[in-house]
Formats: C-alpha cells, sequence, structure tokens
C-alpha cells in the first residue's frame, strides 16, 4: 500500500513510521503544519507545530529512508480546532481539541488530500489497534498497553475513516519499548519528552489563553436554589468538579465543601453545590457516530461502557438511539425531534461537562462516541435542598 | 527511480566542473592572505585575482568587491549598512527605506528589522499585476520625502522572474541624490549587468546561482558610496572582517568568468528557446494555467504559473514523485508554507497564489527534460486539483 505517515516530530509517530516501511508499504512522511506563527525556533519542545519538531521529523524521515514533506493545514486547523475550541468553552462546554483535530484535521483534511494524491492509508502514532471481524469488517480496539491507550481520542472515527487508518504501534507492550526502538533505530527522538496539554497553548496556561480570547468578567457565583454566595473573576476560570478558588465562605452552612456544578456563560454564572450533585445518572447526545459496524438495532438498549476523558475508567453502561425534540423545551410528544445517543452507568460519573466525549466500549472494542449535550443529575437540586 | 530531472536552477545551480576542480586545487593551498610570509601572499593574490575575475564579471572594480557569505549576507550589509551610514549624526536624518513587497525575503526583514529597532520608516513602493515597480509612486516618494535613506530593489524577482527597470530607477533616486541598492543576485550570471553604467550605489550577488559554492556571495560597493559594515574584527576587507575565504573566492571567480562567457555567448538565448518552448507547453497542455510575472521582460530561465483549483504543495509532492525537482516559488519561511508573498504583493488572491510553480532552467537543462516535464504536467494538475486546497471544509468527519 501506499502509506502516508503522519509525522509530529515525536517519537512516536517515527517509529510508526518505521514499522509501516518494514511492513512492506511505501511510505511517505509528512509534517503537519497547523500554525501560520510557529514564531521562533523553540528548544525543549512539547505539543506540536514548532521549527524544531519539523526538523526532528525530517530528521527521523531521513534514518528511515523515505521522502518527507511539510503540508500546510492551518487554516482548517485554526476554524475547525482553534476557533471551535474557544467557541466551545465560551457556550460553558468543555471541548477535546485532539479529538476534533483527528476528527477533522488528521483523519479528514489530510486523509482526503492524502486519498486524491493517491495514498492508500494514514498511518498515525497513535497508540491503537485495528482488528478486523468475522466478516472482515474494520474494528478499532484499545491500545495493548492500557497505560498508554489513546483509542479514546480516536473514537471519533467513522468506518469510513477507520478504513484508511492505520496505527502500527497498537500491539507495542509498552511506550518503553517504543523509545528503545527509536534509540535502536537511531532516532534523535527516543528520549524526546512526551507533549502534554493543548499544542496552540505552548505556555499551557488554558485558562489565561482562553481569557485573553474570550476576556473575563466579575459575575455571581450562585447555590443550587440560585441564591447569590459569591463573586467570581470570569465564569470561564473554572470547571465542573472545581473545589479550590471558589471564595464562597468556609466553613459552609452545613460544613461540606462545595465544587462547580454548572458554569453559564451567558448570564456569567458560576453554579456550585455539594459533591454529591456532581453526580450524573444519564448523559446524552444528538451529535453521535459508530466506529466501524453500528449495533445492529441501536434503538434498543445495549449493554456497553462508557469512558468520558481520555484516561477516565470505563463504567459499565446501557445505552440506546432515542428521540429528542429538536427544541430542548418542547413538551409536545409530536414536536420535530431527531435521534439521541442515551448513555445509562451503572454508578453515576462524578463531574461531566457538556462538550465532553462520552466514547462507548465493548471489551476492548471502541463501538462509538457522542457529545455530551445533557445530564441528568443523579441528586436533583430538590432533593439537595432537601437535604440541606 | 532515475535521476530526477533538476529544474530549480533559481534555488542553486548545479557547480560546473571546472569550478570544482579550482575550488578542490585551491583548497589544498595554506596560507592566511593576511599573512605577511610568502605562503600567505600566494594566498592573497589566489584572493585577489578571484576579485578581479568577480568584478569583471559585472563592471565593477576588484576595491568594489567586498566578499561574503552569500547573498544574504550581501543583502543584510547593503540595506543596513547603508542605513547606518545615511544616518550617522545623533539624529536620523534619513530614516525612510523605499522599498516594493516583492523584494525577497533577505531584504524584506532586514528593512523590517530597521523599523522595528532602528527607527526606520518604510514607504512601501506598488507594483503592477506583472511585479514591475510603480515609477509614478516611486517619483512621488522620492519627490515628496526629503529623508530617504536609499532605495533598495530586485534586478530581476526571483519567484516570478520581472526584470525591473533598474536604470529609470537609479536616474529617478540620483536627481533626488539618494542612493540604490539592487539584488541581483537572482539576474547575476542571467542578464548583461555593468555596475558602474548602473549608477548603483551598491549591488548584491551570489556565487552558487551561477555554478559557483554555495557560501561565498559578494555586496559590490560603489567607491562613491559609505556602508557601515556588520562584522568588525581585523579590518580584511573594505566593509567586512574575518579571515578571507580564498578557495571560496576562486571558485566564485572561476564560475564568474564562465558565466559571463557563457551569458555573451550562447546561455541566455539557448535558455530563452527553452523556456519559451516550456512555456507555450504548459500553457497548451494546462490551458487553466496562468503564466505570472512579465511576460516579455523576464529571467531566460524562468517560468512561473499558477494552476487554479490547486495546492502548489501537491503539485509539488506529485511532480517530485514522477521525478521532477521544482519549487512552489514561495519562502519557506520557518518550515511553513505559506501563499508567495510576491504574488499577493501583485494582487493576487490567496487562494490563487497558493497554487504556484516555479520552474527555472539552467546551464544544464535539455530540450529532452523540458519536454519531459510539459508530458508530466497535466496528470499532476488534474490529480493535484481533485485534491482541492487545503483550506476548503472536508467530507469526512462531518
Amino acid at each position: 500500500m501506499k502509506v502516508l505517515a503522519a509525522m509530529s516530530g515525536g517519537v512516536d509517530s517515527a517509529v510508526a513510521a518505521a514499522r509501516a516501511v518494514d511492513a512492506g508499504h511505501e511510505v511517505v512522511g509528512v509534517h503537519l503544519a497547523l500554525s501560520r506563527t510557529p514564531g521562533t525556533l523553540r528548544t525543549g519542545a512539547r505539543g506540536c507545530c514548532t521549527i524544531e519538531d519539523s526538523m526532528d521529523a525530517q530528521r527521523a524521515a531521513n534514518i528511515i529512508g523515505i521522502p518527507y514533506y511539510v503540508w500546510d493545514f492551518s487554516t482548517r486547523f485554526k476554524e475547525d480546532v482553534v476557533d471551535d475550541f474557544i467557541a466551545e468553552y465560551a457556550a460553558g462546554r468543555t471541548p477535546n481539541p485532539c479529538m476534533r483535530c483527528n476528527e477533522r484535521i488528521k483523519f479528514a483534511a489530510l486523509l482526503e488530500k492524502a486519498l486524491a494524491l493517491g495514498f492508500d492509508a494514514v498511518a498515525t502514532g497513535h497508540y491503537a489497534s485495528i482488528e478486523l471481524d468475522e466478516h472482515g469488517n474494520r474494528e478499532l480496539h484499545r491500545a495493548s498497553d492500557w497505560a498508554k491507550d489513546q483509542s479514546y481520542v480516536l473514537g471519533v472515527l467513522t468506518a469510513e475513516q477507520l478504513a484508511h487508518s492505520m496505527f502500527p504501534l497498537g500491539a507495542t507492550p509498552s511506550k518503553a519499548e517504543v523509545r528503545a526502538e527509536a534509540a535502536a533505530r537511531g532516532f534523535s527522538v527516543a528520549a524526546k519528552p512526551d507533549s502534554h496539554d493543548i499544542c496552540f497553548i505552548p505556555d499551557g496556561d488554558t485558562r489565561g489563553w482562553l481569557a485573553d480570547r474570550v476576556g473575563s468578567e466579575q459575575g455571581a457565583i450562585l447555590d443550587r436554589s440560585g441564591e447569590r454566595i459569591g463573586t467570581h473573576e470570569g465564569a470561564l476560570a473554572f470547571t465542573i468538579g472545581q473545589r479550590k478558588g471558589l471564595n464562597v465562605g468556609y466553613p459552609t452552612d452545613d460544613g461540606q465543601p462545595r465544587f462547580v456544578l454548572e458554569i453559564r456563560p451567558k448570564t456569567n454564572e458560576v453554579v456550585v453545590g455539594p459533591r454529591e450533585a456532581l453526580a450524573v445518572e444519564e448523559l446524552a447526545g444528538t451529535t453521535f457516530s459508530w466506529t466501524g459496524i453500528p449495533p445492529v438495532d441501536p434503538s434498543t438498549p445495549f449493554d456497553c461502557e462508557v469512558q468520558v476523558r481520555a484516561h477516565a475508567d470505563p463504567v459499565p453502561a446501557m445505552a440506546w438511539v432515542g428521540r429528542a425534540p429538536l427544541n430542548p423545551d418542547a413538551t409536545d410528544c409530536a414536536a420535530p425531534s431527531r435521534d439521541e445517543l442515551v448513555i445509562v452507568p451503572n454508578q453515576p460519573i462524578i463531574g461531566l461537562s457538556p462538550g465532553q466525549t462520552a466514547v462507548l466500549y465493548v471489551g476492548t472494542r471502541v463501538l462509538g462516541q457522542c457529545t455530551v449535550e445533557r445530564t441528568v443529575s443523579a441528586a436533583p437540586v430538590e432533593q439537595a435542598a432537601l437535604a440541606r | 527511480m532515475t535521476v530526477a530531472i533538476y529544474l530549480d536552477h533559481a534555488a542553486t545551480t548545479p557547480m560546473l566542473p571546472e569550478v570544482i576542480a579550482a575550488y578542490t586545487s585551491a583548497l589544498s593551498v595554506v596560507g592566511n592572505p593576511s599573512s605577511i610570509h610568502s605562503q600567505g601572499q600566494n594566498a592573497k593574490r589566489m584572493l585577489e585575482e578571484a576579485r578581479e575575475q568577480v568584478a569583471a564579471s559585472v563592471g565593477a572594480d576588484p576595491v568594489e568587491v567586498t566578499f561574503t557569505s552569500g547573498g544574504t549576507e550581501a543583502i543584510n550589509l547593503a540595506v543596513k549598512g547603508l542605513y547606518w551610514a545615511r544616518n550617522s549624526g545623533s539624529s536620523l536624518s534619513r530614516p525612510r527605506i523605499l522599498v516594493a513587497r516583492t523584494e525577497h525575503h533577505a531584504t524584506i526583514d532586514s528593512v523590517e528589522w530597521l523599523a522595528a529597532h532602528e527607527g526606520a520608516i518604510i514607504d512601501w513602493i506598488p507594483v503592477d499585476p506583472l511585479g514591475r515597480i510603480s515609477l509614478a509612486a516611486l517619483d512621488a516618494a522620492l519627490s515628496s520625502s526629503p529623508d530617504v535613506a536609499f532605495v533598495t530593489v530586485l534586478w530581476a524577482n526571483n519567484e516570478v522572474g520581472t526584470i525591473q527597470p533598474v536604470a529609470e530607477i537609479v536616474a529617478l533616486a540620483s536627481a533626488h541624490g539618494v542612493p540604490v541598492h539592487c539584488d541581483a543576485v537572482s539576474a547575476y550570471g542571467y542578464l548583461p549587468i555593468d555596475f558602474h553604467a548602473s549608477g548603483l550605489a551598491a549591488m548584491s550577488i551570489s556565487a552558487h546561482k551561477i555554478g559557483g559554492p554555495v557560501g561565498a556571495g559578494a555586496l559590490v560597493i560603489s567607491r562613491a558610496a559609505t556602508v557601515t559594515p556588520l562584522i568588525h574584527g581585523g579590518n580584511q576587507q573594505r566593509a567586512r572582517s574575518g579571515t578571507q575565504d580564498a578557495a571560496g573566492a576562486v571558485a566564485f571567480g572561476a564560475a564568474a568568468g564562465v558565466a559571463v562567457a557563457r551569458l555573451a555567448d550562447t546561455a541566455a538565448p539557448h535558455l530563452r528557446t527553452l523556456r519559451d518552448r516550456l512555456i507555450a507547453g504548459v500553457l497548451a497542455a494546462v490551458p487553466s494555467a496562468v503564466l505570472r510575472g512579465d511576460p516579455v521582460d523576464r529571467l531566460p530561465g524562468n517560468a512561473h504559473f499558477t494552476f487554479p483549483g490547486c495546492e502548489g504543495d501537491s503539485l509539488l509532492f506529485l511532480l517530485d514523485a514522477a521525478g521532477f525537482s521544482v519549487s512552489t516559488g514561495s519562502a519557506c519561511q520557518a518550515g511553513v508554507p505559506e501563499a508567495s508573498h510576491v504574488l499577493l504583493a501583485m494582487g493576487l488572491p490567496e487562494a490563487e497564489a497558493r497554487g504556484a510553480l516555479r520552474v527555472t532552467l539552467g546551464h544544464a537543462t535539455t530540450q529532452a527534460e523540458v519536454d519531459a516535464f510539459v508530458a508530466a504536467l497535466p496528470g499532476a494538475v488534474e490529480q493535484a486539483r481533485s485534491a482541492g486546497y487545503a483550506d476548503r471544509l472536508t467530507i469526512l468527519g462531518r
């Protein structure tokens, strides 16, 4: 096959490209230029998009002996990932930009361009496995090293995207093995630090970066009954489940700590309450997809596990596709509606923000995902109020 | 794969065999040209003979040739050195620089650095859609501003090949007593250059564009002009310190001799014939292609096109895989391909500017190579067009 290896300049994608060559494929390395202004050469790189990363990727391609190019996706990346990230936060949701990048850039903009230019597949350094079912259909599975497993951030891939994806690191027992292999292959990036955080926020200060772009204004901190109990310096500075920095008085009336339960960007309000109010017993979203072959009858509740963060533990759950009114406030059952993926975990999930992605698993297989739009609290406000 | 067909002579052109011979022979000679002993004097003799060859190749006196590490250093020395020399008093009497946005980045980044750090004021002189500088705008700027440090202009544009009216530019500037620097890096060896007749204050040239080695260039500085040095030390040259590279100069001199001899003889007419064959072939094979730059007054080896609906890097990838070395013509700044600042300055919308391809011919190019390129191009354009622009909306993942 003709394979395009997406090379970030990190150790994983370098080894993935080399393994694709070893497997007999005709491989070309491509580094994605995702920022128009990568600034000056930055050493001790974290994240991606620096000149140093591009040079590291090129040196690895040289050693592997494959052609190497830099392709510009900065416009698409800005619109589909960076601007989306800002807009989602501004709307009070918590997006995952890495998933958006996989969905819209690596396995969409890049893959489409690769297919048009004569490639058969895009290979990346993600830790995930592709396996075939008994009919030969492609399935996405967790990597054999669960500690490094990245199947969560690939949960957005559709069957069509999966059909042209290749993850040569999926069966690797551990990251240490990949580093050892990189060193044996003579890659200068063998000991390069892992990238963390969000690549387009180089100093890691997500809140400050957002505040610069969305602005921050003082607003009210409310309790669950709507009573004002404090003042904040900007609603975006908070995350659901946050405990510290609320300044709502200590000790509280009931002696229990308060947690951020809800962020309301439109009114610039932050709602706080007791820890049990963070528990979610149902979550749902109308933007969902199946990773490969969908369930035979998705409208019939099926057993699965749900994972709501890249490194969260999966929770046993029931899920099904139901109907949700287009207008969430509609009470008329004849109102226009659309499909909605509903997930009911066997035990409540603590701390879940709209905008997060819930990925469904059956065993090691990734079944599908949805962006969380609504949650049902395990501790409704009436009970909480009574308890108080 | 067979050896790739090299059609990127504007990036660098193969070293000539006689230059390699002269270079390697000179590399084995020991002696610092500044040493007083006989071996030093021998190195000095080689160096100065080379300086004479380079000076002769551009119609300048040897004392006017300051060797540099290449074209970029020569341009930096000219731009910053002229600026400082023209503002040598305690106040900035002449902070204004007149320059077009189609200049090479060595110039643009240097003048922008002067603006950011040294109080320079930049007057961007517009160019027409073919990339020719507006003489009327230049004249107006010179007439309305008594505080101009200098004018700097490309002899011929390195991307689109358009030749600038250097004589007219110098005439306008001279009428106001303003010196002119010319970046002749891409014109050198391809167009006749007579430095004394040009009336230029300074002119930058580079060896590796004419079959010499990379790492050797020169700033030709008129006896009448002053530039403040960038590099201080042993005062080995008029405008530059540092031990002189005798072997590099010998190779540069050898290349200069060959390039100018060929230019007068057959090189330029031969290149023009091949270039016109390539342009006609491309426009016939890909009717949507647009020739950029001046169709007549252009570098003899330069053909530059845009292909609507294509991303330049897609085309470059496909042609590279097919065995053709060409360029998108845009400076790959910081490793990030961007739409060419030259095409944008010529008024092209960004999308059109992204589909650029520069094909440059040189001393080794054959008609068979040109014909092979023209034959391979339509398929590559068709496939690149199916990939579209990188900023289009995707179908997958939505």
